[in-house]
């Protein structure tokens, strides 16, 4: 039995150069299907992991009430003050609350690709920024200093943005601010122009902070720390864990995209199943008479049965690889840059991961199977008298 | 015509593999009308903008207000017809996923630089007599089942009360339509002296100034004079015409349509290599067939042109059927884009790729085809 489907199998795969034309149809469709379908997951799992290592669980966001998002939140000075002073955050050894009172503008920046401008955030960033937000890691030049008109750049900020390099001024409000240093940071924060907050208050003539960020003691803290908040009756503000804050953020985009990859590539399997069916049809007829012989000489159904399959299997294992081949080498890694939730751009990198790849195989392999049922069934079904007479 | 029945039958000879490639070309248009619906219905607001009005915007960006007293300023540039101006509010009903763009306004202003809007005048009047009034479009209306007369309570997630509380109290005094443009009809407008008058922060500003132009050639000068004004000083402008203007909100999402682009190009070159391996099998099982016809007289380009007429018959009636099922499809999208029908252009283009796709992969076949000389093909060789 075994040997016989080895026997067919490699029957029907040295024939496969003899009808290359129809061989390439399942090959070039499943490449297309797999490969259409990880490039839009990867942009999707890129996203995702942007935002999802943006934000920590021992560290806490507060928002105005019912704002959302940092942009359309308020909060005034003594809101923040009792946010800094709140019981479960945690101090450094010189005894001040490790938080930074953020302020929260939007730049318009000239984006290196087409000369159009888009939005950055400008963050103003407390005295204690550096200890509450360690990943924050300067690459180049210097820190801001208080008191002056600078600012420091993120790297995909930088890497999407003109007239933002090390030395440069930006111009806006009444004022030229010099780029002193350039920062890299794992998250979407590396999107950001950072600045000191006082600097932006003045500057935009505001004097209310966006959100304020926390350290806490530790993980559990944050339920007294929030109890504390949301029971002021002078407050009204949603507290949240800051990972759980930039998960919801981009929650909306992550979805849509994952929900476009499979909606876009479902279709486009379905098609590639029709191309399959058909170039498996066609193979099982042009070798009916191959066929009917081998079963007149002893061959059984069941190995003829499997053969089809493997050739469709393989044939579709084969466009599955070129596919996310394909997808890997063009886009793994690429920047993409879209609006995030609030309103600014955020830089992510399409990254095919095996998961994706194995996503797509398994489609593959799914497409292949049902393309090669039912034409491996008919090839069998034939009475083999009269599949013989090569009608 | 009178070929019809013969192209039809060399089609139908072998029903599977016809039916099979029809049904991966129609699977294809689906898409491709369905991607391309979605992404010129994104640029739609682009088509349907108008050169004649101007937006003056923050030149740090459009979420920095503008002081108030502006306003005169721009009037008095020459070549100005009528300036209005609106803010925004990120205003929701009940629950932020209740989103509903709302802005406040003045509405004798604005109804002077858009005046696609149609409001009865005594709703105008009573919207002008009413401090809490506000008009909103008929989607909207349709869909909170609003009418005159009702009150509406809104929140906003930007907007604040002196006490600290983002609700804001409406009173509906009318319902307004947008017959250029449907999708205008899911806002809300209020007055902007309610809005201005109880709002924490921000008093004196605006969003955007809307300036009208007398005439559209002189939209480029105007948009440099009035940047010019306000040049050095605290609060800088940046003028674009309405066009400019959405095209910068569109851009912001990043390249929709090189990735809508990308996939069609990934389909249609799968497509192509399908349909032409199909069209091939099918002509040269067939070869015998069209000795024949030769020998009943066709010409050569008799014969060709009926191959190719198999070709077009199958990619233009396959095209269609995928159409029609993404013109099905639209009306269910319409709370994800927010227009209800697939444009006709994308139709058009949809039957122009067909006829090519039934060329590019027809012509080889056919030429072969009209190239056959009979003894050697009645032999079957």
């Amino acid at each position: 039995m075994f040997d016989q489907i080895v026997a067919i199998s490699l029957l029907n795969l040295a024939s496969i150069p003899r009808r290359w034309g129809a061989s390439l149809v399942i090959v070039v469709g499943i490449a297309g299907v797999v490969g259409v379908l990880i490039s839009v997951l990867a942009m999707a799992q890129g996203f995702n992991e942007t935002m999802n290592r943006t934000g920590r669980a021992d560290r806490a966001i507060v928002l105005r009430g019912g704002s959302q998002a940092e942009l359309s939140s308020t909060l005034s000075r003594e809101a923040a003050q009792t946010i800094d002073d709140a019981p479960g955050v945690k101090k450094d050894p010189s005894g001040h609350a490790i938080t930074s009172d953020d302020v929260v503008a939007i730049l318009s920046l000239p984006l290196r690709q087409g000369g159009t401008t888009a939005n950055v955030t400008l963050r103003g960033v407390g005295p204690r920024d550096a200890e509450l937000r360690p990943e924050i890691k300067l690459i180049a030049g210097r820190l801001y200093q208080p008191g002056l008109r600078e600012v420091i750049v993120g790297q995909s900020a930088q890497q999407q943005f003109s007239g933002i390099e090390l030395g440069r001024k930006i111009a806006f409000r009444d004022s030229d601010w010099t780029v002193v240093g350039v920062f890299e940071s794992p998250d979407s924060h590396a999107s950001e122009v950072i600045a000191d907050s006082e600097q932006v208050l003045a500057a935009y003539r505001r004097n209310l902070f966006q959100s304020v960020t926390v350290q806490l003691e530790d993980v559990s803290s944050f339920d007294r720390f929030r109890a504390f908040l949301t029971s002021d009756p002078r407050l009204s503000v949603d507290v949240k864990r800051e990972n759980e804050y930039y998960a919801e953020l981009s929650k909306q985009l992550g979805t849509l995209l994952t929900f476009v990859g499979y909606v876009v590539g479902g279709i486009m399997a379905v098609g590639a199943l029709f191309g399959a069916l058909n170039t498996m049809y066609s193979a099982v007829s042009t070798r009916t008479v191959e066929i009917a012989t081998l079963r007149a000489i002893g061959f059984g159904a069941t190995p003829v049965l499997i053969s089809v399959f493997i050739e469709a299997l393989l044939l579709s294992l084969l466009g599955a690889v070129i596919g996310a081949g394909l997808a890997w080498l063009f886009f793994n890694g690429n920047a993409v840059n879209t609006l995030s939730g609030n309103f600014t751009q955020v830089v992510f990198h399409l990254t095919v991961t095996p998961a994706l790849a194995l996503v797509g195989i398994t489609w593959a392999a799914l497409i292949g199977l049902i393309g090669g049922l039912f034409p491996a069934l008919r090839a069998v079904r034939r009475p083999v008298v009269e599949a013989l007479r090569g009608n | 015509m009178k070929y019809f029945p013969l192209l039809w039958s060399g089609l139908w000879r072998k029903r599977t593999r016809t039916l099979l490639t029809l049904a991966s070309v129609t699977i294809a248009f689906l898409l491709f009308g369905l991607l391309q619906g979605v992404n010129a219905a994104f640029s739609h607001g682009v088509e349907a903008s108008k050169l004649n009005r101007l937006y003056v915007q923050s030149r740090v960006s459009f979420t920095e207000s503008l002081p108030i007293a502006q306003m005169t300023q721009i009037e008095a540039v020459p070549g100005v017809d009528a300036v209005s101006f609106a803010n925004w509010f990120g205003g929701y009903y009940q629950e932020p996923k209740n989103f509903l763009p709302s802005y406040p306004i003045e509405i004798g202003r604005f109804m002077t630089v858009y005046p696609e809007m149609l409001l009865p005048p005594d709703q105008v009047e009573a919207m002008i007599k009413t401090r809490t009034g506000a008009i909103v479009g008929v989607e909207a209306a349709q869909k909170y089942g609003w009418k005159i007369g009702d009150h509406v309570p809104l929140k906003s997630a930007i907007w604040t009360h002196p006490g600290g509380s983002g609700d804001w109290d409406f009173d509906i005094v009318g319902i307004f339509d947008w017959p250029a443009d449907r999708n205008q009809t899911n806002a809300l407008y209020f007055n902007y002296k309610y809005f201005d008058e109880a709002r924490s922060f921000g008093k004196g500003t605006v969003g955007w100034y809307i300036v009208h132009l007398a005439d559209v050639s002189q939209g480029g000068r105007i948009a440099e004079q009035i940047d010019a004004l306000f040049a050095n000083s605290t609060d800088e402008t940046k003028t674009q015409n309405e066009k400019e203007f959405s095209q910068s909100f569109l851009k912001q999402f990043g390249d929709i349509n090189f990735i809508v682009s990308a996939i069609i190009g990934a389909v249609f070159f799968a497509l192509l290599f399908l349909t032409g391996n199909t069209m091939m099998q099918s002509i040269s099982e067939r070869i015998p067939d069209f000795a024949v016809l030769k020998t009943l007289g066709f010409t050569d380009g008799g014969v060709l042109a009926l191959v190719l007429g198999e070709a077009l018959l199958l990619c233009v009636t396959a095209a269609l059927l995928g159409l029609a099922a993404a013109s099905a499809a639209f009306p269910a999208m319409k709370t994800f884009i927010g227009v209800a029908e697939l444009p006709g252009q994308v139709i058009l283009l949809g039957v122009a790729l067909a006829i090519l796709l039934a060329v590019v992969t027809g012509l080889p076949p056919a030429l072969k085809v009209g190239r056959l000389a009979i003894v050697d093909s009645l032999r079957g060789r």
